[in-house]
């Protein structure tokens, strides 16, 4: 089976930075691809290059064994690679159905918004996904950051994306909320989606994740399949292992 | 948009009649209707004219002239960006078919379809200017509107010996030309011009764009949050070019009704007007931030406007006050349009 997306060696420098060097990892259908750092460390750089927002300088870019360089999001959009951004994920003062429709709008013969199909198809999209919400002609501004990413997703999985990248969805959220995005992450994934997960928690990346790609300074710091690391390690190297029990060594001795 | 009266049979149980406010919400033109109604009874009641034939006439006449800007002016701005050459574009598009038919001897439809051309060059170059440098369309536009203010009186003072064009009404084609854009027809005996019909047909035309189709989708995307509209495949670039373009259009009609009406174009005509038609799409609803307002919230700014100004005549005030009503309305209109803006966004947690 060829990986939906796989990554070999890229890399990608803006001006004389270089933000992305010799990173590898694949996304696979119905897996969760995970990719942790800390902040600078490369991750929106590495999505920003999947998601067709920026092009790589070196490497190759596979999608469904094909070499490829989008020249546009919506390129990406096109060969079913769908991104969902942290803080962009929707228009606030646009109602739900509209959102979720946005750049792919349904019509009428006239070419008119198909308005009675939009709101109908969108309620139920979001219920298939297990939000139950009373009135998608409500703006999305006026649901919880949880709720506004769950749209997000449930749009990105109706309009048949294969791959579903997904940017710190749950960075500015709740525990409990947060809770609920992952709920809709492993739905995603159960539903057959490749899905790449950018976070900088491992609690949250641990219990969906089946491949854990770690990032620092633009480098790989190394990729583990589930099998071969667990929480605790997982954690330790994301906190920067050496570097933080010296940290904690130094701290002690402020206490004392 | 708005939830109907007529409940499709799939309602949520759970959804109880919404509240009034919260349907207001939805309509960002109510403001203003609601401050048309007040302003059209309150002149009904104070003055003789203002009801009749004849003032409607002439109230009509004059919101006419300004909601046609207003209206594009308002899909420019739902779409998040501003356009201050727009007051002295109506004057550059006359003085561009005045000239062409005067100086030149061009037929006054050739001259109108070539100020058309430059029209909708002047709007796709101020887009273009503002997608290019990713400046702010208030600062990129105010250049043009400078740029434009000094080639009308420039050209006109260079071409004709003095600041203004006239004589249009010996040039070929003066006559079916100024049929469509600056005739009159009766109702009950009274004269109303056809600007009335071109604004009524503007306005509905631009709603339902924006309303019903995915363009209008885009417009409200693009003005509420670009950088997400461009994550889900919408072309930002393209459609606010389009929207610069629009207003260009308008000023065009404007300009084309005016010349053909008056027959002679002033080379400084328009300036200031770029504001009067801000502040009518405010009226209306717009927001100054994008994302949010109405096509005929706008038309009905305008019409504010036309009924305040001309029923302050009637009423043989001094027309100073009508900046004072102008200031109060607008000033009202941005508090109600912040309440309801933050209503929208408020989030449940």
């Amino acid at each position: 089976m060829t990986s939906l997306i796989e990554v070999e060696n890229i890399g990608k420098t803006y001006g004389s930075v270089i933000a992305l060097s010799e990173v590898s990892t694949v996304v696979n259908a119905g897996e969760v691809t995970c990719v942790l750092g800390d902040n600078g460390a490369g991750k929106s750089t590495l999505i920003k290059i999947l998601a067709g927002v920026h092009q790589h300088d070196q490497g190759s870019f596979k999608v469904e064994g094909n070499e490829i360089r989008f020249s546009s999001p919506r390129e990406a959009l096109d060969h079913g690679i769908a991104t969902v951004y942290q803080d962009l994920a929707v228009v606030p003062l646009m109602s739900v159905w509209r959102n979720f429709f946005l750049g792919s709008e349904p019509t009428t013969r006239f070419g008119f918004l198909d308005r009675r199909k939009g709101r109908e198809i969108t309620k139920k999209a979001l219920s298939d996904m297990g939000i139950d919400l009373r009135d998608v002609e409500q703006p999305v501004g006026t649901l919880s950051g949880g709720e506004r990413q769950c749209v997000a997703i449930a749009r990105a999985v109706y309009f048949g994306a294969k791959v579903l990248i997904l940017d710190e969805p749950t960075a500015a959220l709740g525990v409990k909320q947060a809770g609920v995005v992952l709920k809709y992450v492993a739905q995603a994934r159960d539903r057959g989606l490749g899905v790449v997960l950018i976070t900088h928690n491992p609690h949250h990346a641990y219990p969906v994740g089946n491949r854990f790609l770690l990032l620092k300074r633009g480098r790989a710091l190394g990729s583990y399949e589930k099998s071969e690391i667990g929480l605790e390690e997982l954690t330790r190297q994301m906190a920067g292992g050496a570097e933080l029990e010296a940290l904690a060594h130094e701290l002690r001795g402020v206490e004392a | 948009m708005t939830v109907t009266a007529k409940a499709p049979p799939a309602a949520d149980e759970r959804l109880s009649k919404p509240r009034l406010l919260d349907q207001l919400v939805v309509r960002p033109e109510i403001g203003a209707l609601l401050g048309a109604l007040l302003v059209f009874l309150f002149f009904s009641v104070v003055t003789e004219q203002f009801l009749s034939l004849g003032g409607a006439a002439t109230w009509l006449d004059d919101a006419s002239m300004l909601g046609i800007m207003a209206v594009a002016v308002a899909l420019l701005m739902i779409g998040g960006e501003f356009d201050l050459s727009a007051g002295v574009m109506t004057a550059s598009t006359a003085l561009v078919t005045a000239l062409l038919a005067t100086q030149l001897g061009l037929n006054v439809w050739l001259s109108l379809l070539v100020s058309l051309a430059f029209a909708l060059s002047v709007g796709a170059l101020n887009g273009w200017l503002v997608m290019r440098t990713g400046l702010p369309s208030f600062i990129v536009t105010l250049g043009s509107f400078l740029a434009l203010q000094g080639l009308n009186l420039g050209v006109t003072r260079l071409v004709t010996g003095s600041v203004q064009v006239s004589g249009m009404r010996e040039t070929a084609g003066y006559e079916s030309a100024g049929f469509l854009f600056a005739s009159t027809f009766q109702i009950g005996g009274t004269s109303f011009y056809v600007s009335i019909i071109w604004w009524v047909l503007f306005t509905v035309i631009a709603s339902t764009i924006l309303v019903r189709t995915k363009f209008g989708n885009w417009i409200f995307a693009i003005g509420g949050a670009a950088q997400s509209s461009r994550a889900v495949g919408v072309p930002v670039v393209r459609s606010k070019i389009l929207l610069f373009m629009t207003t260009a259009f308008a000023a065009w009609l404007v300009g084309s009704i005016n010349i053909l009406r008056y027959a002679s174009v002033q080379a400084n005509q328009g300036i200031g007007l770029e504001f009067q038609y801000i502040i009518a799409a405010v009226i209306g609803g717009c927001l100054l931030t994008g994302g949010f307002g109405s096509a005929v919230g706008a038309a009905i700014g305008a019409l504010i406007f036309g009924m305040a100004r001309q029923g302050i005549v009637y009423a043989g005030w001094n027309s100073d006050w009508f900046q004072l009503f102008l200031g109060v309305m607008l000033l009202a209109a941005v508090l109600v349009n912040n309440m309801l803006r933050r209503r929208a966004e408020r989030v449940k947690r």
